[in-house]
């Protein structure tokens, strides 16, 4: 068993539980998953990582079933609502179909593995799934 | 506000919008253009400026390639490119130079070839894994996250967008905007010049292709090709020309373009209401005119999901009730505020840089009273809305001339 690397760096795998970590403007709190120039709301250029609830509400959701090439659909996109902060996600270990998913779900983040490349590393990806 | 400060669109035109397999871009926006300039009753020697646009080949300077074709002047060219909001933004351009008082006359053009293109935002070729895994870009990734993390493509963003509202708001079903699409395609078959004219069942749209739940294939915006073209001047201007021009001539009353102000999450799902919003509430004060005095509405239906958050982001219904503004039948074309008589971005087409320019030709149309078979009677004021990802909105409220 080779390492682990996250599929984006906002995944932290290796501080306790997985979860997601934001930037947070020091100035106005307005939260940023990519790496910033400056804030976008206050124009504050100072941030502090901060760690994101691992539970949240599904906000706006959709059941992709066409999708660009190489991209294994059905899959399900989704805005989980983390709290507060919105995160864009895939919903995942749930039936991907209108029976089973529904505005307002309660979800919980969850990892999973993407492949190894070449040198054995895994990558791993996440997820929410139903929280029940 | 003096005549100078007026603006005026006195010839517009759209062409056909569909499959143009034997023409190009070039060609399309020709077509648009030399008909524009001749329902202006002007040629190439009297405009001052072309602002021009066509975002699949924005690199290409679409307004010298057309100068070339139909007239090289040496004057200014603006190529522009603002997403779907690009035809917009072009009229916009046009309409800056004329208020500036740079020049008398101002031509904007957009043209896009875009049959056969497919889904649009998810890039067309398949994107593989690396060999080894390396973080690249903001987000750090190691793989193409479109599909992995949300998706890129836009049936699906503008789905979220219509069950963020139903989330927010409630009083939204599959079926409900089914049903908007059903109204749009229906409106079509009344538009020679729409890419598609064909009539469906509520149960043939939700029964058809699904693509992005809750979006099925005749709830997205049609892929076509096709240009559109408008000239347009100042009230100064206006006065030098004929009774019969200045009668068919059509009042800007406000021409808004805006970008989305920061909000929480509008970088996680793109937040296509409070630019819109913005624009609209700007429009409207600019033009001392309200939403109820609007007789006809073109707005952005690239996906079914997003004409029902317009109705309410353009103030057309009360905040939260556009569901039921819709399930009352206001939008239909014989209702209190039709939308989308031409059958909208779903049917008529979506070549996206003609669309912002399409969209007010249309409404110009029925102030002129020349609508024909889908004329809608007496209009005197109009409201053409258009958004382009990323995020840019125009806004155009027109009236009909007095003369």
């Amino acid at each position: 068993m080779g390492e682990q690397i996250p599929l984006v760096d906002y995944l932290v795998l290796d501080d306790g539980d997985p979860h997601l970590r934001a930037q947070e403007c020091a100035s106005c709190g307005a939260r940023f998953f990519d790496r910033r120039n400056a804030c976008a709301g206050c124009f504050g250029s100072e941030f502090t990582a901060v760690s994101i609830p691992t539970e949240g509400t599904v906000r706006a959701f959709t059941i992709v079933t066409f999708a660009a090439p190489g991209i294994p659909t059905p899959f399900v996109a989704s805005v989980v609502d983390c709290d507060g902060t919105q995160v864009r996600a895939n919903l995942i270990n749930v039936d991907p179909d209108p029976d089973h998913i529904h505005d307002g779900m309660k979800v919980r983040l969850a990892t999973y593995p993407i492949g190894a490349d070449s040198a054995g590393t895994e990558a791993i990806g996440f997820g929410f799934e139903p929280a029940i | 506000m003096s005549a100078s400060d007026e603006i005026w669109i006195v010839g517009i035109r759209m062409t056909k919008f569909g499959k143009h397999a034997d023409k190009d871009t070039v060609d399309l926006a020709a077509e648009a253009a030399t008909s524009a300039l001749a329902d202006a009753s002007v040629t190439m020697a009297d405009i001052g400026v072309i602002a021009a646009g066509n975002l699949m080949a924005a690199n290409a300077g679409i307004g010298q390639q057309l100068q070339k074709q139909i007239g090289q002047t040496g004057i200014p060219v603006y190529n522009v490119a603002n997403a779907c909001a690009t035809g917009a933004t072009a009229l916009r351009t046009a309409i800056m130079a004329v208020k500036a008082g740079e020049v008398r006359y101002g031509l904007a053009v957009g043209v896009e070839k875009l049959s056969g293109a497919g889904l649009l935002g998810g890039a067309g070729k398949k994107k593989n894994d690396a060999d080894v895994w390396e973080p690249k870009g903001r987000y750090g990734a190691v793989a193409p996250v479109d599909g992995r993390i949300g998706t890129d493509a836009m049936p699906g963003v503008f789905a979220q967008i219509g069950t963020e509202y139903g989330h927010k708001y409630g009083g939204t079903s599959f079926e409900l905007f089914a049903r908007i699409s059903e109204k749009n395609h229906a409106h079509s078959t009344l538009n020679p010049l729409a890419a598609y004219q064909k009539k469906f069942t509520l149960d043939q749209i939700m029964n058809d292709v699904m693509i992005a739940y809750p979006n099925t294939r005749p709830m997205c915006s049609a892929n076509c090709d096709g240009a559109a073209a408008a000239v347009v001047c100042n009230g100064e201007t206006l006065k030098s020309l004929s009774l019969a021009q200045r009668r068919r001539a059509v009042k800007v009353s406000a021409s808004i373009l805006t970008t989305d102000p920061y909000e929480a999450g509008c970088q996680v799902l793109p937040n296509v209401n409070t630019l819109t919003r913005n624009a609209a509430a700007t429009a409207y004060e600019q033009a001392g005119i309200g939403p109820s005095d609007l007789d006809l509405v073109e707005l952005h239906d690239c996906f079914a999901t997003a004409e029902l958050v317009h109705y309410d982001n353009l103030m057309l219904c009360e905040k939260g009730g556009a569901a039921d503004f819709f399930n009352s039948g206001a939008t239909w074309r014989d209702g209190s505020i039709p939308v989308n008589v031409s059958g909208g971005l779903e049917s008529k087409g979506h070549p996206i840089a003609a669309t912002g320019i399409a969209n007010i030709w249309e409404i110009c149309h029925h102030l002129r009273g020349e609508a024909g078979d889908r004329q809608i009677d007496n209009a005197k004021v109009g409201l053409a809305h258009v958004i382009g990802l990323g995020s840019a909105c125009g806004v155009h409220i027109l009236e009909k001339s007095a003369a």
